[in-house]
């Protein structure tokens, strides 16, 4: 099988199992908006207020949710030892990592889409800048969590207690990316300044933590 | 290699001494800030030997991936531990002269804000070995300490346009510096190197021996399993 067949094969058992269990969707989804309901209780923000402090709240959300995703990508394999039986076979590591990848791209994306109209109807939020940037800043971000976020997610693998581990590895190297993103949303919302620069960052970023992750991803799998 | 050891602590221990001497004693007091400002003779060799320690980590994982040697693993180690302390020595300085030089404990600046988020990567990089439970802990870790080190430039460009937005603290002004002064620093700065080299190297032949305890611990088990059977 070529590599892109095995990565679209990859990502469609991915999706099917995800469509028929709905578990990464639905806590990803509730945790969410836990968090946009008590960030509101915890800040009590007026319209004005609310767009200087939205573009950082709705990152740290999704961040915090995607988490949840990123948890569950590998640990799927682990069960009847998958990701052992993958790791004998002659199948090039780069294919999974990118099947994986875009699956949490396609798992966020869609947590975000859902999201996004209750961050506007809780914070009356209204894009005094070009709104049509927002969406590349999203892309942009998104990629840049879930790209780092499942090679750590494989490494943490090998770690005990896993589910705290990725969050302890994803959120220092992320500073910068998470930076841009809430930055460059937060331009965006005010229309104060130009988002220019950190849409640029985060293509810089996503550029190079993917090129990094595919050179590396096959020593990490097949650490055991 | 015992002798080089022992020679190298000794001329390390002098040079502190008298780099300690030079700071206390014979640097004049600095005529704004006054005493607080010899904090100054500490604080930045730590923090010039946890960056260069953070270095040495990254040469010992890049040589690790390649050449798989394991005591290039031993030397990252080593030096991501060391570097940690001297890095947290830098952090917890830092603040004791701002408070009553700038009259905050902490401003989110490009060089604070860069040392804190060096440091936050490679705790990260510690509890990671910490918790490790495969024999694969060193390309795991390696790994690890090469993502670290392509995050640093993109720290580094970020926070410097983050800040430029944002108002700075005003940084003592120029002015002519006492020569005695400069000397002091110098003095530090090199006794610091070594005394980072000195603990690193220590560390180093100290994982170097445990991990030979360990495999033969290792070995004498599986003799004793085999002959009992």
């Amino acid at each position: 099988m070529s590599s892109t067949g095995l990565t679209r094969a990859t990502l469609i058992k991915d999706l099917r199992l995800e469509w028929r269990s709905k578990d990464a969707i639905n806590s990803m989804l509730f945790f969410a908006l836990l968090v946009v309901v008590i960030f509101s209780f915890a800040f009590d923000p007026t319209a004005e207020e609310s767009r200087q402090i939205a573009g950082g709240l709705v990152w740290v959300a999704f961040l915090f949710a995607a988490v949840v995703a990123l948890n569950q990508t590998w640990a799927r394999e682990l069960r009847n030892q998958v990701l052992d039986a993958y790791r004998v076979s002659p199948a090039p590591p780069n294919s999974l990592f990118l099947a994986k990848a875009l699956g949490n791209f396609i798992f966020v994306t869609v947590l975000e889409a859902l999201m996004t109209p209750l961050f506007i109807v809780f914070y009356n939020l209204r894009a005094l800048g070009p709104a049509w940037q927002l969406p590349i800043v999203a892309v942009l971000g998104t990629w840049a969590l879930v790209v780092n976020g499942t090679f750590f997610a494989a490494m943490s693998l090998r770690t005990r207690s896993r589910e705290i581990m990725l969050p302890l590895l994803l959120f220092p190297i992320s500073i910068p990316a998470l930076l841009a993103m809430v930055e460059a949303t937060t331009s965006i919302l005010t229309g104060e300044y130009s988002a220019k620069f950190w849409i640029v960052l985060l293509v810089a970023y996503d550029l190079l933590f993917t090129m990094a992750s595919l050179l590396l991803f096959g020593f990490v799998l097949h650490a055991e | 290699m015992r002798y080089a050891f022992i020679i190298f602590a000794l001329l390390t221990a002098a040079l502190l001494s008298y780099g300690l001497y030079q700071a206390l004693v014979v640097a004049p007091t600095e005529q704004t800030m006054g005493d607080v400002q010899r904090i100054f003779y500490y604080h930045v060799p730590s923090a010039w030997a946890a960056f260069c320690l953070f270095f040495v980590n990254l040469v010992a994982s890049i040589w690790y991936m390649v050449r798989r040697n394991p005591k290039a693993d031993a030397l990252a180690l080593a030096a991501a531990e060391v570097g940690v302390v001297f890095c947290t020595i830098v952090l917890v300085t830092g603040p004791i002269w701002a408070r009553p030089v700038w009259g905050i404990w902490w401003t989110w600046d490009l060089r604070l804000t860069l040392t804190l988020v060096l440091w936050l990567i490679y705790v990260a990089y510690l509890i990671l070995r910490k918790f490790s439970t495969s024999g694969q802990t060193p390309v795991i870790a390696a790994v690890l300490a090469i993502f670290g080190a392509l995050d640093v430039p993109l720290v580094y460009f970020s926070i410097w346009f983050f800040r430029t937005q944002h108002p700075q603290p005003v940084m003592g002004g120029g002015g002519s510096i006492d020569p005695r002064m400069l000397h002091a620093f110098f003095i530090n700065l090199i006794a610091f190197s070594c005394f980072g080299a000195l603990v690193c190297w220590s560390r180093y032949r100290f994982e170097i021996a445990r991990r030979e305890v360990e495999d033969r611990q290792a070995l004498q088990g599986m003799m004793e399993a085999g002959a009992s059977r």
